[in-house]
């Protein structure tokens, strides 16, 4: 981590697991910061941007979303094996939030719940068999399933304390949030 | 009454005699964090959260039951006491389904608040997401068993100020449930004055007035200061 | 009654017991009559009453005789024969017994012996239990005959309570409920705490698993308990005893009673007991099933009608107890002690056990092991001695892997430790304690964490849910110990469970929560490989646990292949 040091961009990517996107969002509201992040960082992979395969030897991601299906559990492996630094990012990577509400139920129930006797066209066949990944038994937040170094908490989080963390990894220091900024919610 | 002299971080502080220590740290100024103990009504010494070292004492001890004793030389915030703190509310968010951001009380919830302050940024224990339910029979308030914490500050505000005891406990362990009227619905409980009391002292979104919506729930627990106060002065009439 | 007529009844049933020719001895104790004791005392009495035999056989029905999984047990005294003990009596045997016994050339069988030079009775030393088994438990005129409540006569007349509070401590006696405190030292405490109106209370809520030294005293000898409460009364200045005996005990709450009754009809108990001018009454208070109950805050707060659970010391029971009085608090074992300390002195029972355990304890020896059953031991013994001499090693050809003491609190001891003597010291050394006397063995089939997991599951459901950490930390911990046995676990989940562990012992705010961790600590601390093996290998050294979870990052592969699996199910379907 010591890109901006020596000069060389950091490289940069978000992935998006089990969540709403509003963590991508909030991130897009950086606004002109965006310019200063894109100066010292390149974008390797996003769901913003339209790249299949997560790259090799990241520097830093950003990971939103709990983790609540087989592809999100695979994506987890690439990120953690390919990123020097992985965050948690945003309250359903940390807390598992509202992503995590359906562990009460059983997925056999939940799954009967919405799509065979909920709202609208029945599906045909098994709804599971090779169009959805399948969902695993309890929805976890990011740590609870890969090593995570760093946590932006909040439903989204706030821009500036998105950048409070991510200035913070440009630059090779931990992210060391102020009080105001560690809120769950 | 009686003064004693105790050091609190090495600092010597003076305390009358009956005071708790919990007391005279926060009249030092010094910042302690709990949950079940609320100014007015009794303490339990349950949530562990104002936990002490005490010189000369091989356990740690809750600062709101314990005495003041001359000579004492207590210390607040060693390493050990914020990790365990720490710990502590990393077990809290865990035991029950606390999801702030779909919570009445988001922004004004005192377990959100003390997880920021104690720089709780994850949990590292398993998310216990218990099957609980939410008696929303009463006419005006709301209890929301997935968002108690079982500090039992609305069992003894309930009891011992409104002298109601509508509220208590059942059950017990992880399984400790608030019930209302000896496990009746809390519509149907008439012992119920529907003071509200509870509801204001409840430190967490378990405890709320209907028709509130998301972060719309605020506590004012001050109010309870202002009737006991008033009582003991006999500042009213009727 | 005064201290003559004391002495006169005890002759009295002597020469009545002396009179017949022969004693049928049948324990009717919890475990003997689960495994048939009524029926055998049945046919007894009715062979006795068939051959008409009313002045030469007496059957009577007693306490606890020790071995317990050899019930039903029945002890024949004959005169001019040794005392014999047979082993799994059944009607027909009994008849056959009683036959042998009662002939005009009496002899006895050679079935169902047990020898009384076995190392079982020969290594133990019975000072608690030293009338149970012998005596009919129902009847207060047994308990007299055997001397008992002489120990009170004596100190209500030629001691003060001063004295008896000083003969207490110099006995050595400690606390057998677990803690080992200084008895003497706690009834002084009490006997100088201001207070016009102070409480004794006999705890018998013994909730460890597979103990049952408690409820066996209370069974076999509950005048033994009564009598040194109403010692206790008098050395600490108190009028009123509670006896808190445990819900799931109604027998031994029964036999409290109608010994209670009887003590306060001879006036050996009640408004001036044995004429002195010392009252004292006893009351039973039941429990309702929550092992924190024999928490002594705990356990106040019930006898109170409230809620059970602990609140945080100081104020300790001594300064403020019941209703806020100074309240006296011992375990029913400990009340067992104390007319034995009074009627042979202070310094005989500081002879028994090491330098810093004085004394006897009863262990419920339980577990693999040859005989399980109820045994009392000098302390001191080692192990070894109790495991292998006394309940006759490891049945089935297996090896002695490690023996659990103090229950839900307590620790297991590895084979490496076998030798280490019995005492409240030298358990804790090794990361157990003494506890109120479980003692449950362990072959080489049990797996370490499995047992941790079997102890954690205890604490959680009888946790009483007042403070954080016993409350959520034991669920967190069996969670974490369930993960470790089912394959789930990754090496992050032990740094996890470790530091839990300690911040539970620290922070907790009674004894439960402080010690809940201890079995898993101890296993940890002599099996740390085992736990390794389960998270590492993935396999269980021991072969006990299932293993059928993967850690959460592998779960997709497991789904995978379990749905295959499915699949090519119901394709061949």
């Amino acid at each position: 981590m010591t890109q901006l040091v020596t000069g060389k961009k950091t490289r940069f990517a978000t992935a998006w697991l089990g969540g709403c996107s509003g963590c991508h969002m909030s991130l897009l509201d950086l606004d002109e910061r965006l310019i200063e992040l894109f100066q010292a960082a390149d974008l390797l992979y996003s769901p913003i941007a339209d790249i299949k395969e997560f790259p090799r030897q990241v520097d830093v991601t950003l990971v939103e979303g709990a983790v609540a299906n087989v592809d999100h559990l695979e994506l987890a492996r690439q990120i953690r094996e390919r990123s020097h630094i992985v965050v948690s990012f945003g309250d359903c990577a940390v807390t598992g939030n509202v992503t995590s509400l359906r562990n009460r139920l059983e997925v056999d129930d939940l799954l009967s719940m919405v799509y065979r006797e909920g709202p609208g066209r029945e599906p045909r066949g098994r709804e599971g068999d090779g169009i959805l990944p399948a969902l695993i038994p309890r929805v976890l937040p990011l740590h609870q399933v890969i090593a995570v170094d760093a946590f932006i908490p909040g439903c989204p989080p706030d821009p500036d304390t998105i950048w409070e963390a991510v200035s913070a990894l440009l630059h090779g220091a931990p992210v060391r949030l102020k009080q105001e900024m560690r809120y769950f919610g | 009454m009686s003064v004693v002299t105790l050091h609190i971080n090495d600092e010597l502080v003076s305390a009358r005699s009956d005071q708790k220590l919990l007391e005279v740290i926060r009249e030092q100024g010094i910042d302690i964090p709990t949950l079940c103990h609320l100014e007015g009504v009794s303490d339990l010494g349950g949530c562990r959260l104002c936990l002490v070292e005490v010189q000369g004492s091989s356990k740690l001890l809750a600062a709101c039951v314990t005495p003041v004793q001359e000579g004492m030389s207590v210390y607040t915030h060693s390493e050990r006491l914020v990790r365990y703190r720490r710990m502590i509310l990393e077990l809290l968010l865990s035991e029950r389904t606390h999801t702030c951001a779909v919570c009445v009380t988001n922004g004004h919830c005192e377990l959100q608040y003390e997880a920021a302050e104690l720089g709780v940024d994850h949990v590292r224990y398993e998310y216990l997401a218990p099957q609980l339910h939410l008696d929303a029979s009463h006419a005006r308030f709301t209890l929301d068993h997935n968002r108690c914490i079982l500090c039992q500050r609305c069992v003894r505000v309930c009891d011992e100020v409104e002298g109601a005891h509508t509220l208590d406990i059942m059950g017990r362990g992880a399984n400790g449930r608030v019930i209302t009227g000896l496990n009746r619905p809390w519509g149907e409980c008439v012992s119920c004055t529907s003071c509200g009391k509870c509801v204001q002292v409840c430190p967490t979104g378990a405890l709320f007035f209907k028709g509130s919506s998301v972060g719309e729930m605020e506590k004012r627990h001050a109010f309870l200061s202002w009737i006991l106060n008033g009582r003991e002065r006999k500042e009213w009439q009727w | 009654m005064n201290r003559p007529e004391l002495q006169a009844m005890g002759e009295r049933e002597r020469e009545r017991q002396q009179s017949y020719r022969c004693r049928l001895l049948c324990c009717a104790s919890t475990p003997c009559l689960s495994s048939g004791a009524t029926a055998v005392i049945e046919a007894l009495k009715q062979f006795v009453k068939e051959q008409e035999l009313d002045a030469d056989v007496l059957v009577t029905a007693t306490g606890c005789m020790g071995p317990c999984s050899r019930g039903p047990l029945v002890t024949v005294q004959t005169r001019d024969l040794e005392d014999v003990v047979y082993e799994h009596v059944t009607p027909e045997l009994a008849r056959d017994i009683a036959l042998a016994h009662a002939a005009p050339e009496p002899r006895a069988l050679e079935r169902n012996l047990l020898a009384a030079d076995s190392p079982f009775f020969a290594k133990q030393k019975k000072v608690v239990l030293s009338n149970s088994g012998l005596i009919d438990p129902e009847r207060l005129e047994c308990y007299v005959a055997r001397g008992g409540y002489g120990a009170l006569a004596n100190a209500l007349r030629e001691m003060t309570p001063v004295e008896v509070c000083e003969a207490i401590t110099r006995s050595g006696l400690r606390g057998r409920g677990g803690a080992g405190y200084p008895t003497g030292l706690k009834w002084d405490l009490v006997r100088k705490a201001p207070g016009t109106r102070k409480f004794v209370i006999a705890n018998g809520d013994e909730g460890d698993p597979g103990a049952y030294m408690d409820r066996t005293l209370m069974e076999s000898d509950p005048h033994r308990v009564l009598e040194g409460m109403a010692i206790a009364g008098y050395a600490v200045g108190a009028e009123q005893g509670y006896i808190y005996v445990r819900g799931e005990y109604p027998i031994a709450a029964k036999r409290l009673e109608n010994a209670i009754r009887m003590a306060e009809r001879r006036g050996l108990l009640g408004g001036r007991v044995l004429d002195s001018s010392f009252s004292f009454r006893i009351d039973i208070r039941i429990g309702a099933g929550a092992f924190v109950c024999g928490e002594e805050t705990a356990l106040m707060a019930s006898v109170m009608g409230r809620r059970g659970q602990p609140s945080p010391r100081p104020p300790y029971p001594a300064q403020s107890g019941l209703w806020g009085m100074p309240t006296l608090i011992n375990n029913v074992e400990t009340f067992g002690n104390i007319a034995p300390i009074i009627d042979n002195g202070a310094e005989w029972y500081a002879a028994i056990g090491t330098d810093k355990s004085k004394g006897t304890k009863i262990f419920a020896l339980a577990g693999t092991v040859a005989t399980t059953g109820l045994i009392e031991v000098p302390m001191g013994i080692s192990l070894r001695e109790i495991i292998f001499d006394i309940g006759g090693g490891i049945p089935n050809g297996r090896a002695f892997k490690a023996a659990q003491t103090g229950g839900p609190s307590g620790g297991c001891i590895p084979a490496e430790h076998l030798d280490t003597p019995v005492d409240y010291d030298s358990l804790r050394r090794l990361g157990s304690i003494m506890g109120s006397g479980g003692l449950v063995v362990m072959d080489d089939t049990s797996c370490m964490p499995d047992v941790a997991k079997f102890f954690m599951e205890f604490c959680m459901d009888e946790s009483c849910g007042k403070c954080v950490p016993c409350r959520v930390g034991t669920v967190q911990l069996h969670r974490l110990l369930e993960h470790i046995t089912n394959g789930s676990a990754t090496p992050r989940d032990m740094e996890t469970l470790e530091e839990l562990c300690v911040m539970m012992q620290e922070t907790s705010l009674c004894g439960l929560g402080q010690s809940a961790p201890n079995p898993l600590l101890s296993t940890l601390r002599y099996f740390r490989e085992e736990y390794q093996a389960h998270i590492l290998e993935r396999t269980c050294p021991a072969g006990k646990c299932t293993m059928d979870h993967v850690p959460p990052l592998e779960q997709g592969a497991e789904l995978q292949r379990r749905s295959r699996s499915t699949t090519s199910d119901s394709e061949v379907s």
